[in-house]
């Protein structure tokens, strides 16, 4: 069960009652979840854990609302993959992928929006609402779907075409946006303030972005009970990457485990790297980018999280790596036929920052390396298009033998 | 003809519910002080000791972030609309 106690400013501190509200009404800090720690230190334990469902309910304890208020959608307990043959290539002992693209959705997001679909339906709500660069807006569809709630997806109209029917599919409203995510959102926080809508990264967000402590919570049950040597993990408001690192540390601190010296290290794509330019200028001011990147679900240019993600960095001694836009679809292609697993451009972004960071000699050969694969490649195709180099044959066996001695003279 | 400035729910407390305000001021930070006038107090919400805005507050005039133009000593003239709306996370 839950062992939430009360929202709590970020900045000042104060506190304010369990509600659908998510900005401090003195500094305007972030909300954040506060629980009742002792509490849970009492109930929680790794058999427990181990005996719960395989999903992101495994951890409700640590979560701010139930599982049985609302939906499961089976989101969560991914794959922890080793990755060996990409791990030869970088010249890693310990590569690993977790692999988030397998959710129901096919993103990451199906976990932070299970925990905001649940906390809608606890407070009532009937309408279920999101800003989104993409796989949020899927995601959102389908659990609306499944919880009978009203939904509305709001996104940048020049969207990849993948995400746009991945998230009518369900029956959704679309409302494509003629601006940037940066505009949909605050279109979509004004909306919030005189509509009784849930949206689930605007008033719902306090609760919402813990759903993704728990890929922190997985990857180290998944290494047996051990937190990561290194987290590679791809950032547009930076939300998902400081939350990784607090599902880290809560289990550290509850004793499940027996130290944490992860180094967290950020990855954006050159065209909409904030947090990457904050870093390299020695500053924690993030300054505002218009992004123009062909990792859409990273083309964030006023990124929330910022701040803290920059935090967690200098603590951890991480880095932040910008990749370049060319090597997005080259590194989908890399993890692709490598390891077989087929990820969208956010992780084409990881992949390059893994294998940048390899080459400079930054990761050491046997570090325990998680790379964070958020999302399936059938969702952004337009970006691989000229991956496909066919054989082309008549249907007879000759043809075929001249065909591929053809193919392969070109590509031999 | 004056400025309008649309005030989110988190600061409606303080302008006793009303979620626009009119104000004639000749740039953002004028804007500000002319609206901590009519309801005193906000100026404390929006900046910090030093009369910066917060961190965590973003203003818009006519749909542009203020730190795409000159920050709090952009210009503003009658008809302009101002937004004040908090960070809000999304995406990764």
């Amino acid at each position: 069960m839950p062992y939430i106690k009360c929202l709590y400013c970020r900045e000042c501190g104060r506190e304010y009652p369990v509600s659908p509200e998510h900005v401090c009404e003195f500094c305007f800090g972030p909300l954040e979840v506060g629980y009742d720690y002792e509490a849970i230190k009492k109930v929680i334990s790794k058999d427990k854990i181990q005996n719960g469902p395989l999903s992101i309910w495994r951890y409700e304890d640590l979560l701010p609302v139930a599982r049985d208020a609302g939906i499961d959608m089976g989101t969560g307990f991914t794959p922890l993959v080793k990755a060996d043959n990409l791990g030869k290539i970088l010249g890693l002992n310990n590569l690993y992928i977790k692999n988030d693209s397998t959710n129901p959705t096919f993103s990451f997001k199906d976990r932070v929006v299970s925990v905001a679909t649940n906390k809608a339906l606890e407070f009532g709500f009937d309408t279920l609402a999101c800003a989104s660069t993409g796989n949020l807006a899927g995601s959102v569809s389908a659990h609306g779907a499944k919880a009978k709630m009203d939904t509305k997806v709001f996104f940048p109209s020049d969207l990849e075409q993948g995400k746009i029917l991945g998230a009518a599919i369900y029956g959704a409203t679309l409302v494509a946006v003629d601006g940037t995510y940066d505009e949909v959102n605050r279109l979509c926080s004004e909306l919030a303030d005189n509509h009784k809508w849930a949206f689930v990264n605007v008033n719902m967000r306090p609760f919402y972005s813990e759903g993704s402590k728990t890929l922190g919570y997985e990857v180290a049950e998944q290494l047996g009970w051990r937190a990561p040597d290194r987290c590679i993990v791809p950032a547009a408001s930076g939300s998902l990457f400081t939350k990784i690192w607090k599902g880290l540390n809560e289990f550290h601190d509850l004793g499940l485990l027996e130290s944490v010296n992860t180094i967290m290290d950020l990855a954006q794509p050159e065209g909409c790297s904030p947090i990457v330019d904050a870093f390299d200028q020695d500053t924690y001011h993030v300054k505002p980018v218009r992004p123009d990147t062909i990792a859409k679900s990273l083309a964030i240019g006023n990124p929330a999280d910022g701040f803290y993600a920059l935090k967690t960095i200098a603590e951890t001694k991480g880095n932040a790596v910008r990749v370049p836009e060319p090597e997005v679809a080259e590194c989908m292609k890399l993890l692709a036929e490598t390891e077989g697993i087929f990820t969208e451009t956010a992780g084409g972004v990881v992949i390059s920052a893994l294998r940048s960071l390899a080459k400079r000699g930054i990761i050491s050969t046997d570090e325990v390396v998680v790379a964070f694969v958020t999302g399936n490649g059938l969702k952004t195709l337009e970006v691989i298009e000229d991956a496909a180099d066919p054989v082309f044959t008549d249907p007879d066996y000759k043809s075929f033998q001249a065909a591929l001695d053809v193919w392969n003279k070109r590509n031999l | 003809m004056s400025i309008e400035v649309r005030i989110p729910a988190p600061l409606r407390k303080v302008t006793n519910g009303a979620d626009k305000v009119n104000v004639e001021a000749g740039n953002l930070a004028a804007v500000i002080e002319a609206l901590n006038d009519a309801y005193p107090g906000i100026k404390d919400r929006l900046c910090d000791e030093s009369g910066a805005l917060r961190n965590f507050v973003n203003v818009y005039i006519n749909g542009e972030d203020i730190r795409f133009l000159d920050g709090l000593d952009t210009l503003t003239k009658s008809g302009d609309e101002i937004s004040i709306v908090p960070a809000v996370a999304g995406g990764y």
